[in-house]
């Protein structure tokens, strides 16, 4: 583990990161993982984080190294989409029995693992995840995948993060860890050219990078590699020859961009997809990446014009949900919204923001959201399920958007709600995107259901039953008054 | 309120209909040793036992007068004597139930005559047996009017007329053919969990909800018993179920004077509601702790089911009262009716489905109208049109011939449409498609402003 602990250390250390560069020394030395409560943790492992940045390469073969928990209770539980390769959907583990951890036989039963997978599946490259069994029983994946790589003539790649090592955000980096000591710059593309770029951190959830990428097409700049959204290993082991790099979601990969920073040069800077100034602004700053190295300035002028007709064309898409959603408040429930124009856009057409949570944001997060939002009542730390039952019961949010992981609160409390977390459905990516979201916002909202299910049940409400029955007395009469809301209600309830 | 087009093809491509006679045939199989009797040519028996066959797996009894060119010309009696004479001898009814056919009224054979004059002549041999008889002509309606006419003859024939006692906890249910048999089973439950004692009216669901009898018998077996139709007058109150039933039940209230209160659909928490309520207030009990659970779990049904019904664009194609109760649900789920197209323009309903506009017509007019529908909701004939379109089928209505169980499949009150929400959610996410570039490409309808379109950085 000694290995391990060191990454740990150096991934710890990351002088890219916000919120270790306003550490002290001592403070940066103990890292970032909090140590858990027991029987109060949530969030997932770092295996898990592991798995969730390199899975969605899509052309590989991800074999876990493991009992059958940790790959059988995980897989297939993510919306990454791909254009070409399906491997990435199948499941690999070596699925470890008591009698392989006693008769310690989990380096031979992985090696051979290693060998079918490459018989059946001719896969580009194995990727071997280490988990907190074989960690702790001591299996050195590391030795059997450069045993197996040299055997079988393949890239054989340990993911050393095991679950125990810490968290979910951890695992990320470790799992960008994995591809730098590995992966990137092991293959020599023969077309690399002025307007490369690498996007990291973009998972293509529900295909919504496809979204943008036609965009980046339009303004003739190539995605050399997306890590790990829609990514074949090739494009990844060549990534090293981008001009540029986008990093969209620095909280997992940020190593990632650093690193390869320093050893390819390849500039970066932190943006998001989310929303219609971010989007802009993205494409801005790639741009004037590329022409800082040595890209044609024209390209400048090209990205300018594509701006502005898109965003035209989306604000005037927005527009038309201006009359349905104005007013509506809102209440952001993500653990930290990266993205402040999405924010922004929904203000922008009338909607009121209630309330974000700003468990993840940094110091610099929080400064912006008290400009957006011009008042910090509306943060809050984390909400504890039963208060946020109760805001919500009480109807002081029209919709919380969130994660799956609160969606049964708002929806117990008969709100709407709309996941904009990695299971959602829907892909909000772009200038379409935004559009998408703010259109399933208005169909959440407007969902028709939202007035059966608030209804009480009528005979919970004896006097307004009482009401609808005029001359209760006589029998005919209330007969007559109940055949003429039964033949009626039927279809109000169609009308509604 | 939604338009009404009326057809105006000539060819009916690929039928949503099925006869008239047809659905007469189906209220009369809900009543205990019935035997329906097609008045017309073997074929039009034929093709109509077929059809049931192959949707309910099921032996179903349904008899021909067998018409053939001689009798045609001559006139059908004495083949409706003979049928009658010898389904009394063969089979020993309880109930002949003659539906007629366009064969027969087109030559305009006065059927009812002829049944008078058979009961006259052949007292005796009948006696014990009622017949009953419908005018269903296939060239008119379908299987709502169908059913409901041969409900109306079986009140109108069979029911004692008269002011009489009444008891004070019996109901009179008269429901529309689009109940299925776990429907009608589950309405008894309802209806004896408050206390009351129902009288189903027809009662599908103890004569076709396939069950294997110790012995053979070659008519129905199980449901409504023919004195119960005979007393259907002593019930305190009668609840109709769909807008076709409006008329058998007004028949009873003329009759009898049973009031009666109808149902146009009870998918639904309103309409479920409405109908606890009124059982509630009926019977003078409280609402039992089970249903009010099964409520809760509609409640539930509709948050967790309600995501796969936004926005989403349904084209249906069903009898009226099915189509209504169907576009309603969806309608009330978020969804909205991209087509609906009904079988005749003889409901009243229609004007009250929640769509644009109802096409009178066939399933031809689906497949034109459905184009851009995330669902195609109609009986199996229209799996082609859904394989053709690239769009899921749910299938409903009759006939249901290659899927089990559709009879068992519950689709009112709180249950039934708790059921509903979760198959149309699950054939939703049965057929997801996974994204594409294609697909998401934010310039595929759209063309490009030539300045960018003409650079030579563009490369595609």
């Amino acid at each position: 583990m000694s290995s391990l602990s060191a990454k740990i250390q150096d991934v710890f250390n990351e002088p890219a990161c916000d919120r270790n560069r306003g550490k002290d020394a001592k403070a940066r030395k103990e890292g970032c993982s909090k140590p858990l409560t027991p029987g109060a943790a949530a969030g997932g492992c770092a295996f898990d984080g592991a798995k969730i940045v390199l899975q969605p390469i899509t052309d590989v073969a991800h074999l876990v190294h493991a009992p059958l928990a940790c790959e059988g209770n995980s897989w297939d539980n993510r919306g990454a989409a791909s254009s070409g390769a399906t491997l990435w959907r199948t499941s690999f583990t070596t699925d470890l029995t008591e009698l392989d951890v006693v008769m310690g036989q989990g380096e031979r039963k992985l090696f051979k693992a290693i060998r079918e997978i490459k018989e059946t599946y001719a896969p580009s490259a194995i990727f071997v995840y280490s988990t907190c069994v074989t960690a702790l029983i001591g299996d050195d994946i590391e030795a059997v995948c450069k045993r197996a790589g040299e055997k079988f003539g393949l890239a054989v790649v340990p993911v050393n993060a095991p679950g125990l090592a810490g968290s979910k955000n951890l695992g990320n980096k470790l799992a960008a860890e994995a591809l730098l000591d590995h992966v990137i710059g092991t293959v020599e593309p023969d077309d690399a050219g002025p307007h490369d770029i690498n996007i990291i951190g973009e998972f293509n959830l529900s295909g919504e990078f496809w979204l943008v990428k036609p965009l980046l097409d339009r303004l003739g700049i190539r995605v050399r590699a997306c890590i790990p959204g829609d990514a074949r290993f090739l494009d990844v082991a060549s990534a090293h020859r981008a001009r540029a790099a986008m990093m969209v979601c620095s909280t997992a990969l940020i190593n990632l961009g650093r690193k390869m920073e320093e050893r390819w040069d390849i500039p970066f800077f932190e943006g998001s997809f989310y929303g219609i100034t971010d989007t802009s602004q993205a494409l801005r700053n790639i741009a004037e990446l590329l022409v800082r190295k040595g890209a044609d300035r024209e390209i400048l002028n090209r990205t300018q014009t594509l701006i502005a007709v898109e965003e035209a064309i989306a604000w005037r898409k927005l527009e038309g949900y201006r009359r349905r959603l104005q007013g509506k408040r809102v209440l952001l429930n993500t653990g930290g919204v990266k993205s402040w124009s999405v924010v922004h856009a929904l203000m922008e057409i009338g909607m009121e923001i209630v309330g974000t949570s700003v468990k993840k944001s940094t110091v610099e997060d929080k400064e912006r959201i008290k400009q957006i939002l011009r008042d910090d009542n509306h943060m809050f730390e984390q909400m504890a399920a039963r208060d946020l039952y109760a805001m919500l019961s009480e109807h002081k949010a029209d919709i919380m958007l969130s994660g799956g992981r609160t969606q049964f609160i708002a929806l117990k409390a008969k709100t709407p709600w709309l996941d904009i977390n990695q299971e959602r459905q829907h892909p909000y990516a772009g200038y379409d995107g935004m559009v998408e979201l703010v259109r399933q916002i208005d169909l959440a909202i407007h969902n028709p259901i939202w007035f059966q299910v608030r209804e009480p049940a009528p005979w919970d409400c004896q006097p307004a039953v009482e009401d609808e029955l005029p001359g209760t007395k006589s029998e005919t009469a209330t007969l007559h008054a109940v055949q003429e809301v039964a033949g009626t209600t039927a279809g109000d309830c169609g009308a509604c | 309120m939604a338009r009404i087009l009326s057809q105006t093809k000539s060819a009916a491509v690929n039928p949503l209909k099925s006869s008239q006679p047809l659905g007469a045939a189906l209220a009369f199989l809900g009543v205990e040793g019935a035997m329906p009797l097609f008045h017309g040519s073997q074929g039009c028996t034929s093709f109509a036992l077929v059809l049931f066959v192959r949707h309910f797996k099921e032996a179903i009894p349904l008899q021909t007068t067998a018409m053939d060119e001689v009798t045609t010309i001559l006139g059908g009696a004495d083949n409706l004597e003979e049928a009658i004479l010898n389904l009394k001898v063969r089979t020993k009814p309880k109930l002949i139930g003659v539906c007629t056919t366009a064969l027969v009224e087109t030559r305009g054979e006065d059927c009812a005559r002829d049944i008078a004059d058979i009961r006259l002549k052949h007292a005796q041999e009948i006696a014990g047996t009622e017949i009953v008889l419908a005018n269903t002509p296939d060239f008119d309606g379908a299987i709502e009017e169908g059913w409901a006419k041969a409900v109306t003859a079986m009140i109108e024939g069979i029911t004692r007329p008269g002011d009489q006692v009444r008891q004070s906890k019996k109901i009179a249910i008269l429901p529309g053919w689009n109940l299925t048999v776990a429907d009608i089973e589950h309405l008894r439950e309802m209806v004896e969990s408050f206390g009351l004692k129902p009288v189903i009216l027809p009662d599908v669901s103890g004569s076709l909800d396939g069950t294997v009898p110790d012995r053979w018998v070659t008519t129905t077996y199980g449901g409504t018993s023919v004195e119960d139709i005979r007393e259907l007058g002593t019930a305190e109150h009668c609840i109709a179920i769909g807008e076709h039933m409006r008329r058998p039940a007004e028949v009873l209230q003329k009759l009898t004077g049973v009031p009666y209160v109808l149902f146009q659909s009870l998918t639904g928490l309103k309409g479920a509601d409405r109908f606890v309520s009124l059982l509630s207030s009926i019977s003078g009990t409280s609402v039992p702790a089970g249903v009010r659970r099964r409520r809760g779990q509609l409640q539930d049904a509709l948050l967790d089911g309600h995501f796969h019904f936004g926005g989403k664009k349904i084209a249906i194609a069903a009898e009226p009262d099915q189509l209504y109760q169907l576009a309603s649900f969806f309608v009330g789920m978020g969804s909205e009716i991209a087509a609906a197209v009904a079988t005749t323009d003889m409901s009243k309903i229609l004007e009250k489905v929640p769509a644009q506009s109802v096409q009178i017509g066939d399933l031809g007019d689906l497949e034109a109208l459905a184009a851009s529908a995330d669902l195609l909701v109609t009986h199996s004939h229209g799996r082609q049109a859904a394989q053709r379109l690239g769009i899921p089928l749910m299938r409903v209505g009759f006939p249901v011939f290659d899927r089990l169980g559709s009879q068992h499949k519950l689709t009112i009150l709180y249950q039934g449409t708790r059921d509903l929400i979760f198959e149309v959610a699950n054939i939703f996410q049965a057929n997801q498609h996974a994204p594409t570039p294609e697909a998401l490409d934010p310039f595929r309808k759209r063309e490009m402003p030539d300045e960018l379109l003409s650079s030579p950085l563009a490369r595609h």
